[in-house]
């Protein structure tokens, strides 16, 4: 895939804030600021970077719970980001999503979801609502290679089919549901391949080569748009972490096999085109620097933001206009409802 | 304690011009009619609501008049097709979802229960969920174990839906523009036993029954009956059976809405009789029943005569034969010994 110089770079710029954001999330998720679960996405920024730039400014996105990376590829503020993992007010949910839940609907981000395939369908519902408002867009639905075996997965697979939804099945294959291979999980461990049972286009491709994953996901998702054809692109890639940050992801895989995938590395791969390119060192390491510079930054907002006011733990529960439907309900209201839920409004 | 007098129910329903007689059924028609010609982000999808006019003829004629995008046969896949409502409306499409019977929503739960319910809080308030989803519950018609449930109490236990369940043909109409016209994910409890059931109807395409508030189905004196859905019909029957027997005024509770559950009515009610029948076609433990004794006796401790009784279905997996399914479903003997049992005169 052709790409100029300065759109390569500001890729690269996006890998580097990515791990750089992921690597801090662990350290503050240890230093107990962040709470919960907390998946990380290290080793995953090439399919990342590269699915989200074959976007256009008006696409939607969902994607699961490992979705950091996916929220800052999209353009959600590494600040909006952190606060959020922090559960703090200027977080994108509100502190009320935390780590699984990032979104940006100015963005056309609808959500990461924590329920392994749960958003398949809606995906498909966004796509549906798509052509229903003759709008031109598609939707790209990220998942993990583990939602492959959910029923979900071949309920939206088929709707997408049978009612040619603008919508494309991003799988991140990497390698491991939770601490399941998905060898020891999928009957086709190509995953693509299961595409043909609902006759949809489908590639397999090499996750940590950002230029080939830009070169799929925008081919896909031009089918999408123009021709309202479903696909599904898989994404062969390798996370570096643990299954989530509780976990040491060494019970079911060795450290030699992680550090094989660390040598290829994927920014590092994106590094050396670069380099071929004509970029300095000095140039690349200075971005890796504005990567750490952004990334403080956005802890220094995380730690000013303040924490959600009690008053407001109904918020948004219901929709403007609600209160007064529930108003009857108060008599009786059990276990503090009535303080906590009624008198916080329920999003007044 | 001050109360809102809710308004009886045939004060809606008769004696006004604008109204027609229809079946419960041709109401909900009439509302999903009304509701499609007035928004075009309506649109009804769900397995045969189109070419084969509803499984339940609720929606009969309305593909030919509305076309295949408004009214959408789905293939037998409701988890995907409830999650499809739920994207498109969070993208700001009114999706009204028809599940053939309550009983196929399990398969749907996780959208229902995972998704749909959490969107307004979840996220912040940053995107809603104006989501429709109208299933009928019940029993009685030797569907058996699989087919004869009523799990309104799971979904109204669920901050983040809103639950209706409408006794009368008005209300179906009403309710179902209203969860239609609201911006928060609403399920719509219809009834296989009542979809015949006739009454008056109001006409006017901007009738609506409020959400939150239940009804005076039939004012009274000496208990006070708590029921929705079909359960309120057996209680209205149980109500006129018990007037012209043992000349006992009972006052009937329609509740309408499950969540948010107007309280204020059940207790004004029950502060005025002292006692309490509360009646639901579902499994009493955990259920619909058990939450409005909970309040009852929380409110209306004072106020109270006797225990708050509770009537519903008995607690097996619905049998085929029929005496075996009249036994257990929660029929107007067993709701009228409950109530006299609650006045010291039975059992």
């Amino acid at each position: 895939m052709a790409i100029a110089t300065a759109t390569l770079q500001g890729l690269y710029e996006q890998m580097l804030l990515i791990r750089t954001f992921e690597t801090e999330a662990e350290r503050q998720y240890k230093a107990a600021r962040i709470g919960g679960y907390c998946h990380l996405s290290s080793g995953q920024e090439a399919a990342t970077v590269g699915a989200i730039h074959a976007l256009d400014a008006d696409d939607l996105l969902v994607t699961g719970y490992r979705c950091h990376g996916f929220a800052l590829a999209r353009g959600v503020s590494p600040e909006a980001v952190m606060a959020e993992l922090f559960g703090r007010v200027d977080g994108c949910a509100h502190g009320r999503g935390g780590s699984m839940h990032l979104l940006d609907p100015r963005l056309g981000y609808y959500g990461g979801w924590g329920i392994v395939a749960g958003q398949l369908p809606i995906a498909t519902g966004l796509a549906l609502a798509l052509v229903r408002q003759e709008r031109p867009q598609a939707v790209l639905c990220e998942l993990g290679d583990g939602a492959v075996n959910m029923g979900a997965w071949h309920e939206s697979l088929n709707l997408a089919a049978v009612w040619r939804l603008p919508v494309v099945f991003l799988v991140m294959n990497n390698e491991y549901g939770m601490g399941t291979s998905v060898e020891r999980a999928s009957a086709v461990t190509e995953l693509y391949r299961r595409a043909a049972a609902y006759d949809l286009p489908a590639e397999r491709v090499d996750g940590d080569d950002l230029l080939a994953v830009a070169q799929a996901a925008a081919t896909l998702l031009e089918g999408a748009r123009e021709d309202r054809q479903a696909a599904v692109l898989e994404l062969v890639t390798y996370r570096y972490r643990g299954h989530s940050v509780a976990d040491a992801g060494l019970a079911y895989r060795t450290r030699g096999e992680i550090d094989e995938h660390i040598r290829r590395d994927p920014i590092f791969r994106v590094r050396e085109l670069l380099a071929q390119e004509g970029v300095s060192d000095e140039e690349l390491d200075q971005m890796l620097i504005g990567a750490e510079e952004r990334v403080a930054a956005a802890v220094e907002f995380a730690l000013a933001s303040p924490a959600p006011e009690v008053a407001t733990l109904a918020r948004g529960m219901y929709a403007p206009g609600s209160a007064a439907q529930f108003a009857r309900m108060l008599p009786g209201a059990p276990f503090g409802e009535r303080a906590l839920v009624f008198a916080g409004g329920l999003g007044e | 304690m001050s109360t809102m007098a809710a308004p009886p129910i045939a004060a809606a329903t008769t004696g006004l011009d604008g109204t027609a007689t229809m079946s419960y059924r041709e109401a909900l028609r009439l509302a999903l009619r009304e509701e499609l010609a007035r928004d075009p982000r309506v649109f009804v999808m769900g397995e045969e609501v189109g070419v084969f006019d509803g499984a339940y003829k609720v929606t009969q004629g309305l593909l030919e008049e509305f076309g295949g995008d408004r009214v959408r046969d789905t293939p037998i896949s409701e988890e995907g097709f409830v999650g499809a409502g739920v994207g498109a409306a969070m993208l700001g499409e009114r999706p009204v979802v028809e599940i053939m019977t309550i009983n196929f929503l399990l398969v749907a739960m996780d959208q229902v229960i995972n998704h749909a319910a959490k969107i307004g809080a979840m996220f912040g308030g940053e995107v809603r969920c104006p989501l429709v989803i109208r299933t009928p519950n019940g029993a009685g018609n030797q569907l058996t174990a699989q087919h004869s449930q009523s799990f309104e109490g799971w979904f109204a236990g669920t901050p983040g839906l809103k639950v209706v369940a409408p006794a009368s043909p008005a209300d179906a109409k009403g309710l179902l523009k209203a969860a239609i016209r609201d911006d928060d994910p609403v399920l719509v409890i219809e009834n296989l036993s009542i979809y015949k059931e006739r009454g008056e109807v109001p006409l006017d395409p901007e009738f609506v029954t409020p959400i939150g508030l239940a009804a005076v189905a039939r004012a009274g004196t000496d208990v006070t009956l708590v029921a929705h859905s079909y359960a309120t019909v057996r209680a209205l029957h149980v109500a006129e059976r018990l007037a012209q027997s043992h000349g006992i005024s009972a006052e009937v509770i329609d509740l309408r809405s499950l969540r948010p559950l107007d309280v204020e009515t059940v207790a004004a009610s029950v502060a005025k009789t002292s006692r309490a029948v509360c009646v639901e076609e579902g499994w009493p433990s955990y259920g619909v029943s058990a939450e409005l004794a909970a309040r009852i006796q929380h409110v209306c401790f004072d106020d109270l005569d006797a225990p708050v009784e509770r009537v519903g279905m008995a607690e097996v997996p619905m049998p085929y034969a029929k005496a075996l399914e009249n036994a257990a479903l929660p029929g107007e003997d067993r709701i009228e010994a409950a109530v006299l049992a609650t006045l010291g005169l039975g059992r």
